[in-house]
């Protein structure tokens, strides 16, 4: 993939929902907003990691904050470069690339929207390769790259400027400021050279989601089963079938957690499956046995479009398809589960990949 | 004695039930709808009234359900030109309205637009105060060019106080236009509220039309001391007032009728419904007497929206469905000869193969000529009944909540076709006058009224939450003529706000109640 048109735009926003897991939130707005900036900038060139120079700086950007208040409360447009350009001015240095902090609705279409309208190139990584809901909870955090200094700013105006003393500090202060902000805001963060992106970033997000849904589309449009192409695309694993029979949600410290009750339908007739969230898919489990968690992606589509469901849209009477999808091997180091493995969202379970679990391996 | 009256407008019938205050069926009738719409109104009013010989004035309530709006949109003619107000400034400035509607529609709905500062945040707060000399200089630029404006700030659904001050100034600068508000139509999601609330202000025409037709057809008839309300997507009523304000909202009140239609003629009020017509077959689900509700966004003559509509599967089957064997193999539609079945199935003296002609063969139905279809062997036709059923089974599969059989109920005109052999399903209802569900469902018609709200939960508390939200939702249901001792809550809905603290959650509730029985 050298360049994002249009159209690209579509499948990324497709794609990166899916690899969302369940969180980052419905891509319409963002998809609007990228779409924008491609018509009045022109397309966005995609490079690799290994074509950013060694010395050169690259800066993650996104948005932070509740999905449904940015469907809602739309950006001004302008947040997320007072962002990006005050970060610069206060780094005093030129700013090479953007790329993606997650593969998630909104926050795979940001950076496309900044790299159309400045003319800066989209790097073909992120921090995640799916969602995670915490600042710290990226593979730069593995690898020691600092949150701060970063910027936080608001359609008001209002910019913050933050130095932290580590990347859990940055998450709980900006959160804070997020709600304050009115609960969505725009931030530049993790600044980083070249050098230190090739080693700490998930290599061709961009591109892989792209990937996804241009195979979903063409499925359709030929007729064929969308998530049959998922699958194959993916090389994801075909958990659950079923259909969603009870959701209950509640909040805590900020987030909301969950469970989603499905009964299975088909081949999955009589069995029933759980998948236990917070804002992301953390949990599937069978009966009393873990069929996947996180950091391996939990992804639900709706059956029959293939189109991913977050959620915030998780709905009683939903006809699903439950996807298990390996997640990149950063994430599966001793730090990675530490970062984002099932003990730090409170569940006391060992982490087992799900390969090794659909082929009946357990999880304690 | 009193008598209601209702009406359903269908693609390609027009149905008319009078039904006395018992809600025992007094008259039915069935015309083909007519292009444009009124003139099969009109025709049917005046055949059931004919039929049914009770004292027009005793006709005490009127209901219609109508594709009028739907089919506005869709055709693009007869909508209003509309003026755009957008609060919220200096947020949502990033896209703009109507950024994702088809460039016809845009030319024919869209004048000008104007965003202004004000709008609110999430937990109620201003994120600007609202700017009265900006909205009055979009008023006044505005002035002479719109029939209609469309007012949408953001989280009107929270705090409606900028909406309804804009509402005021508009009223002041442009005099008696038409003007919709957000808050009144749709839920939390900006763009599609503002669709949804756009596409409304554009209706006004149309609804001024549908309501003064349907009100003029009827003292033509000489029915005069009728109570006349127009059918709403959700499976309630509106007074013609309402229906001026809000005529989006009687978009796809057509299936919604059949399936509180079939709640009624069954006596059945949890269950799935079939509603076969000529062309296609609608599936829902009979939640406690009202139709499930869609959770996902829906899109109307290519605009998305949020505001509440049924959840439906369609299927290509029907009645007139073409029956095929292609290569030894049996095809099942899609196409269907539709209206014209009782010219082309071979069962009434055409070429045609039919769903319906299948049915007769079988000794399912007794209609047209069975003698026209007895040279058609037994087993086909039997593989060919085999098919539809599997066709249904899939779809009502797809609608049910759980594994457990569930009772189908099975209306329609096309309903003949079906077979008592669908998998799992507890039972198969065919219930009496199934043909006029529609219509029925139009004339029992109940009121509501809905709230939808954002709480603090760790202020007050998801109990009390609750109760406030339904206690307004009981009074809407009350203002909007409901009988206060027949309101119920109907349904409930909360879904706390991901990713901040401070437990925000979005709660959702609907009251109905039968209409107050009051003869005028």
């Amino acid at each position: 993939m050298e360049r994002i048109d249009a159209q690209a735009v579509e499948h990324i926003a497709l794609g990166a929902a899916l690899l969302g897991t369940g969180g980052g939130g419905d891509p319409h707005v963002g998809k609007l907003m990228a779409l924008q900036a491609i018509k009045a900038y022109g397309p966005v060139t995609v490079i690799k990691p290994e074509e950013v120079p060694d010395d050169a700086v690259v800066v993650p950007t996104a948005m932070m904050g509740a999905p449904t208040v940015l469907l809602e409360k739309i950006p001004n447009g302008e947040e997320i470069f007072r962002a990006f350009n005050g970060l610069r001015n206060y780094l005093g240095k030129e700013i090479f690339a953007t790329l993606p902090i997650e593969a998630g609705g909104i926050n795979s279409m940001i950076p496309i929207a900044i790299a159309a309208r400045l003319g800066i190139p989209l790097v073909d990584c992120d921090g995640m390769g799916r969602a995670f809901p915490e600042l710290q909870m990226v593979t730069f955090h593995l690898y020691n790259v600092s949150a701060t200094p970063m910027t936080l700013t608001d359609e008001k105006g209002n910019l913050i400027i933050m130095e932290t003393i580590n990347n859990h500090w940055a998450e709980s202060i900006a959160r804070n400021a997020v709600v304050t902000m009115g609960g969505s805001a725009m931030l530049s963060i993790y600044p980083m050279t070249g050098k230190v992106l090739k080693e700490a970033a998930i290599i061709n997000i961009v591109s892989y989601s792209a990937r996804i849904g241009r195979a979903v589309q063409e499925a359709r449009r030929v007729g064929e089963n969308p998530t049959a192409a998922l699958l194959r695309v993916t090389g994801g694993f075909k958990l659950f079938k079923g259909k969603v029979v009870d959701v209950l949600r509640r909040t805590e410290g900020g987030f909301a957690r969950g469970e989603a009750r499905i009964e299975g339908i088909e081949e999955y007739r009589g069995e029933s499956l759980e998948v236990k969230f917070q804002n992301e898919n953390l949990v599937a489990l069978k009966g009393d046995k873990v069929i996947a968690s996180v950091p391996d992606l939990i992804c639900i589509v709706n059956l029959e479009t293939a189109i991913p469901i977050t959620t915030e849209g998780l709905k009683y009477g939903h006809r699903i398809l439950v996807l298990g999808i390996p997640c990149d091997p950063k994430w599966r180091t001793p730090k990675g589960i530490e970062t984002v493995g099932p003990r730090y969202f409170g569940y006391d379970l060992d982490y087992v990949p799900v390969e090794e679990l659909v082929k009946g391996g357990e999880a304690q | 004695m009193n008598y209601r009256l209702g009406i359903d407008v269908g693609g390609t019938n027009t149905d008319a039930v009078i039904i006395d205050e018992k809600l025992n069926l007094v008259a039915k009738v069935k015309t083909p709808t007519t292009e444009d719409v009124t003139t099969g109104i009109y025709t049917a009013l005046r055949m059931v009234l004919e039929q049914s010989g009770v004292s027009k004035d005793d006709i005490s309530y009127a209901m219609l359900g109508t594709t009028h709006c739907t089919n506005a949109i869709v055709e693009r003619k007869r909508l209003c030109r509309v003026g755009i107000i957008r609060i919220g400034k200096p947020a949502t400035m990033a896209i703009a309205p109507m950024a994702d509607w088809p460039s016809d529609l845009v030319q024919v709905v869209g004048a000008e637009y104007f965003i202004v500062s004000g709008g609110h945040e999430f937990d109620g707060r201003e994120i600007a105060a609202l700017n009265e000399e900006e909205l009055r200089s979009a008023a006044r630029a505005l002035k002479g060019k719109v029939d209609a404006a469309a007012v949408t700030s953001v989280f009107s659904p929270i705090s409606s106080k900028h909406e309804m001050r804009a509402a005021e100034i508009l009223r002041e600068e442009l005099g008696a236009l038409p003007i919709s508000l957000s808050h009144e139509i749709a839920s939390i999601g900006l763009l599609e509220r503002e669709n949804a609330t756009i596409l409304n202000a554009a209706l006004a025409q149309v609804a001024k039309t549908t309501a003064v037709g349907f009100r003029t057809s009827l003292e033509r008839e000489g029915v005069k001391n009728a109570r006349i309300y127009l059918c709403q997507n959700d499976g309630t009523l509106m007074s013609l007032d309402y229906a001026l304000r809000y005529p989006i909202l009687t978009v796809a009140c057509g299936p919604t009728n059949s399936i509180r239609g079939a709640s009624f003629v069954s006596g059945r009020h949890n269950s799935i419904v079939l509603d076969v017509g000529g062309t296609t077959s609608d599936v829902g689900v009979l939640v406690n007497g009202f139709p499930r509700e869609s959770s996902a966004a829906v899109e109307i003559g290519g605009v998305r929206t949020n505001f509440r509509m049924p959840d439906l599967i369609s299927i290509g089957l029907g009645g007139g469905t073409i029956i095929r064997e292609v290569n030894g193999e049996i095809k099942v539609g899609p196409d269907s000869v539709g209206y014209r079945l009782t010219e082309e199935a071979l069962v009434f003296g055409g070429n045609t193969l039919t769903a319906t002609d299948i049915a007769v063969r079988l000794g399912l139905a007794e209609v047209g000529d069975p003698a026209k279809v007895s040279h058609i062997e037994r087993d086909f036709a039997q593989a060919v009944l085999n098919k539809i059923s599997a066709m249904v089974n899939e779809a009502i599969d797809k609608m049910k909540l759980s594994p457990d059989p569930v009772p189908l109920i099975v209306v329609g005109g096309g309903s003949i076709i079906i077979t008592n052999e669908v998998e799992g399903v507890s039972e198969i209802v065919h219930p009496e006058n199934y043909e006029v569900a529609n219509a029925l469902g139009a004339a029992i018609a109940q009121v509501s009224g809905q709230v939808e709200r954002v709480y603090s939960l760790s202020e007050i508390g998801r109990e009390e939450a609750l109760r406030r939200a339904k206690a307004i939702a009981f009074e809407e249901a009350v203002k909007a003529g409901a009988e206060p001792s027949t309101v119920q809550i109907v349904e409930v809905e909360d879904v706390p706000l991901a990713y901040l603290p401070g437990n925000a959650t979005r709660i959702r509730v609907k009251a109905a109640g039968d209409l107050k029985n009051a003869k005028n």
